[in-house]
């Protein structure tokens, strides 16, 4: 190790001021800082010791709890397609996560390159030296998206997410709304056709090799929606069982509440992701599951669906514990939080159930409430305010 | 009964170097300085030359836009040098001390006889003056007005903090003549705070014509900013003068003996001590009277004060004029291999991402390495677990970034100093230079008010 620092050391004059490559020293930094935890030190003044947390190790966690909800989403694609095609019971383990990987892998990766490369293209722009956001968007967008999509629509709406949902606010900490949302409501707004229906969702559906007939690909929610009369068809074919452990059809890593919350687990114990967030996530979707039920009737199925299956079907686990909880879209302040948190379960089940052009209401209730948090966070301050402006008042 | 008042949050930053309570008297360093800078918004002037004479007392330079607070020397000699820095800025005015300090007579009388004019009058001559700080803006108290309080915190809950217990054993008479005297500065009360598990010497608990309030809870809780926070939080227009409890025993001193008796005592701190302990010093010591033989090697910092709120000083430095600790650490200037990756059990973190946590008692030797790049505010909630004020700290922050005066006003800029944004620094997965922010807001303040 000790070569490649003094490689680094011998190179770096050629970017500092005055060199070779003066402008590429943001785009050098960013790769140096990657490799080594650099030597600077903390100001004269000031705090001079700090925490060893950086951002790049608080993105990396992140990174890492979604490694479970990856593993899964990666077997559960070759599942479902031998499912698909009539092999389920005939082919191993190793076979259904090998085609899954085969599968996924590509996303990660165009998701990464063409994510990153624009980064980078701000880096060198901005002069800054790369700020980690990313690694976790490049990470959840391959996730939140059908096994299917064309590789270029990806590829666009990374380059979308990165720019207008970010860059354009000035970079990581910046941004308004959560970029690998966004990624996804571009592609489900520009390009419906591959976003939605029952075809997408198992890999090699659409082009239809194989398939069993009959076979739907529709997921559970799609089905729950489109019930008549009553649940009993809908819950003879999932159980709860399959919809929390995840062996269903849906975008990549959405499917397994199991895996989803062993990636919580992570990231509560390590303090990274705001446990007020998640639990009021969950509180708000049960309390709409709840008032829905209440209005349930014949002619309305899908109001009937147990809260507990909402909370376990679709993105709505996924949205709660790594979407909601992004640090700069969501409140930031602790009581707003709460406020957020809730509205956003509620507000997700509520447009599952009883809007009947989208099937999922967990992106567009982030999306939304992402633009109402700066609001919520404003009147948690200006309560802070008036609380220092009463005791004036008081005392006079 | 005294008031007791828990807190929660915040956090005791475990380092090793901790002082073990010994004593010792130090032989006189070769230079004393007094060092303009450390006296936030001062704009010094001069009333001495190089060469000229002076006593334990007399007056080395004067605050331009307050003449009355003065800045005398703690020994007698001569001036050697007056160091500038950029801009002809002053930055040490250093004596050379006689072997034999010579004072200069004060007035030695008991507090109680006093009037509150003659007691200012005696303290603002001696040069003690500037030991009394004032909120808002955690600057030197101006002499001309009375405060609605007067606050002592009898405990330092920072890193490696003195123990002020050991440090006012002997002198317990000379604190309550302090006592006494600062009493008589305000028509308020005069606020005694102390810890409710650490805080065992009748000094402190016995102290008369005072009003004890106990604390409990981790650092920051012997900030007096967030003591006075919880005891009656700072409104607008409302001034409070603090004063740290070994400068209290310093002018109890003043009223007892007559004279500017510039000796205190400091606690020599951090993993590179090779043997941590007490030292009585004389204010102003230069550094290598104080290290010289007692640390290891080489590349250390030092840092006059604690290691959040501390000030480096150079190799040929003095130590600072309102410090009671002395802190050597490591430098951390090495860059270290996937440093952001590695599991970490020598790494300290508030967060449990480090496999340290598992070990929660474990006393750390941490460098001065920044771990990580300077980014924009990212993590919310961080600063929150660590500030124990009813202030919102990063739309505070915030404020002041765009520099809003309105706007830091009703977020409680008055309520704030640097250093109780110390922990919130030591937080920062952005790496944010808070205090040095707080102290820009707090500038901006006195510049807009002034």
């Amino acid at each position: 190790m000790k070569a490649l620092r003094n490689y680094l050391d011998k190179i770096k004059p050629n970017y500092k001021k005055g060199g070779k490559y003066e402008k590429w020293l943001p785009v050098f930094e960013s790769f140096e800082t990657f490799l080594y935890v650099l030597g600077d030190t903390t100001p004269k003044k000031g705090a001079h010791i700090r925490d060893a947390m950086d951002l790049k190790r608080t993105m990396s966690i992140v990174v890492i709890a979604l490694l479970p909800a990856l593993l899964f989403g990666m077997w559960n694609i070759g599942y479902q397609h031998f499912l698909s095609i009539g092999q389920g019971q005939e082919v191993s383990f190793w076979a259904q996560f090998g085609h899954g990987f085969i599968q996924v892998l590509p996303l990660i990766l165009v998701s990464y390159i063409a994510g990153l490369g624009t980064e980078f293209l701000f880096v060198y722009i901005k002069g800054h030296e790369i700020e980690e956001g990313f690694l976790v968007s490049g990470m959840l967008i391959p996730l939140i998206v059908p096994i299917d999509v064309p590789l270029w629509m990806l590829a666009l709406a990374n380059i979308f997410a990165v720019i207008l949902g970010k860059e354009v606010f000035g970079g990581t900490g910046m941004n308004i709304v959560n970029p690998a949302l966004l990624a996804r409501a571009f592609l489900f707004f520009a390009y419906p056709a591959k976003m939605s229906g029952d075809k997408i969702w198992i890999s090699g559906l659409e082009s239809g090799e194989g398939v069993v007939d009959g076979f739907s690909g529709a997921t559970p929610l799609a089905e729950a929606a489109a019930a008549e009369g009553n649940l009993d068809l809908f819950h003879a074919k999932y159980t709860i069982s399959d919809m929390f452990l995840g062996t269903l059809p849906g975008s990549v890593g959405e499917t397994s509440v199991l895996a989803i919350l062993i990636g919580a687990f992570i990231l509560l114990l390590t303090g990274i992701a705001s446990w007020k967030i998640m639990l009021s996530v969950f509180v708000g979707g049960v309390s709409m599951g709840l008032i829905l039920n209440g209005f349930a009737s014949e002619t309305n199925v899908y109001m009937s669906l147990p809260f507990y299956e909402h909370i376990l079907l679709g993105g709505f686990a996924f949205g709660a514990v790594f979407m909601a909880t992004d640090p700069v879209t969501a409140s930031q302040t602790e009581k707003g939080k709460w406020i957020y948190g809730f509205l956003v379960g509620f507000i997700a089940i509520l447009v599952r159930v009883v809007n009947p052009a989208y099937p999922e209401g967990v992106m567009l209730a982030i999306l939304l409430m992402n633009v109402f948090a700066p609001l919520i966070d404003h009147y948690i301050i200006r309560a802070n305010v008036k609380k220092r402006l009463k005791r004036i008042k008081v005392k006079a | 009964m005294s008031k007791l008042i828990k807190l929660k949050k915040g956090i005791d930053i475990k380092l090793t170097g901790k002082a073990e309570e010994k004593l010792s008297d130090l032989a006189m360093s070769d230079t004393y300085a007094i060092k303009p800078p450390d006296f936030e918004g001062l704009t010094p002037k001069l009333k001495v030359k190089v060469d000229y004479e002076v006593k334990a007392g007399t007056t080395l330079f004067f605050d331009k836009y307050n003449p009355e607070v003065c800045f005398t020397s703690p020994v007698s000699g001569k001036v050697v040098s007056v160091n500038r820095g950029e801009r002809r800025r002053i930055l040490e005015v250093v004596v050379k001390p006689d072997s034999v300090i010579k004072y200069v007579e004060f007035k030695k009388e008991s507090p109680s006889g006093l009037s509150r004019d003659e007691i200012i009058k005696n303290i603002l001559k001696s040069g003690l003056w500037p030991c009394i700080m004032q909120r808002p803006y955690a600057t030197i108290a101006n002499p001309q007005v009375e405060p609605k309080a007067i606050y002592i915190s009898a405990f330092d809950s920072a890193p490696l903090a003195p123990n002020y217990d050991f440090i006012v054993k002997g002198q317990e008479s000379s604190f309550q003549t302090g006592v006494d005297a600062l009493s008589k500065l305000t028509s308020g009360k005069l606020h005694l705070n102390i810890n409710n598990k650490t805080t065992k010497s009748s000094a402190f608990t016995s102290a008369k014509g005072v009003e004890i309030t106990k604390f409990e809870g981790p650092h920051p809780v012997g900030n007096v900013g967030i003591q006075i926070n919880q005891i009656e939080p700072m409104n607008k227009g409302d001034i409070i003068w603090y004063v740290n409890p070994q400068d209290v025993i310093m002018i109890g001193r003043l009223f007892e003996n007559g004279v500017y008796d510039a000796r205190k005592i400091i606690a020599l701190t951090g993993s590179e001590v090779i043997n941590p302990q007490y030292y009585r010093i004389i204010t102003g010591a230069s550094l290598d009277s104080v290290t010289s033989n007692k640390v290891t090697a080489e590349n250390n910092r030092y840092i006059s004060g604690n290691v959040l709120t501390g000030e480096k000083i150079y190799k040929k430095g003095y130590l600072g004029f309102y410090n009671s600790q002395l802190t050597v650490i490591p430098e951390g200037n090495e860059a270290e291999f996937l440093g952001w990756g590695m599991p970490g059990l020598n790494k300290f973190s508030v967060s449990r991402s480090f496999i340290s946590w598992l070990k929660p008692s474990k006393e750390y030797k941490l460098n001065t390495n920044l771990q990580g790049g300077l980014r924009s505010f990212v993590v919310s909630g961080e600063y929150d677990k660590v500030f124990p004020m009813d202030v919102l700290p990063v739309p505070l922050l915030k404020a002041i970034v765009i520099e809003d005066i309105d706007l830091m006003e009703e977020l409680g800029i008055y309520e704030v100093a640097e250093e109780d944004f110390a922990l919130c620094e030591f937080v920062c997965t952005s790496k944010i230079e808070v205090q040095s922010l707080v102290r820009k807001g707090l500038n901006l303040m006195i510049k807009e008010f002034s």
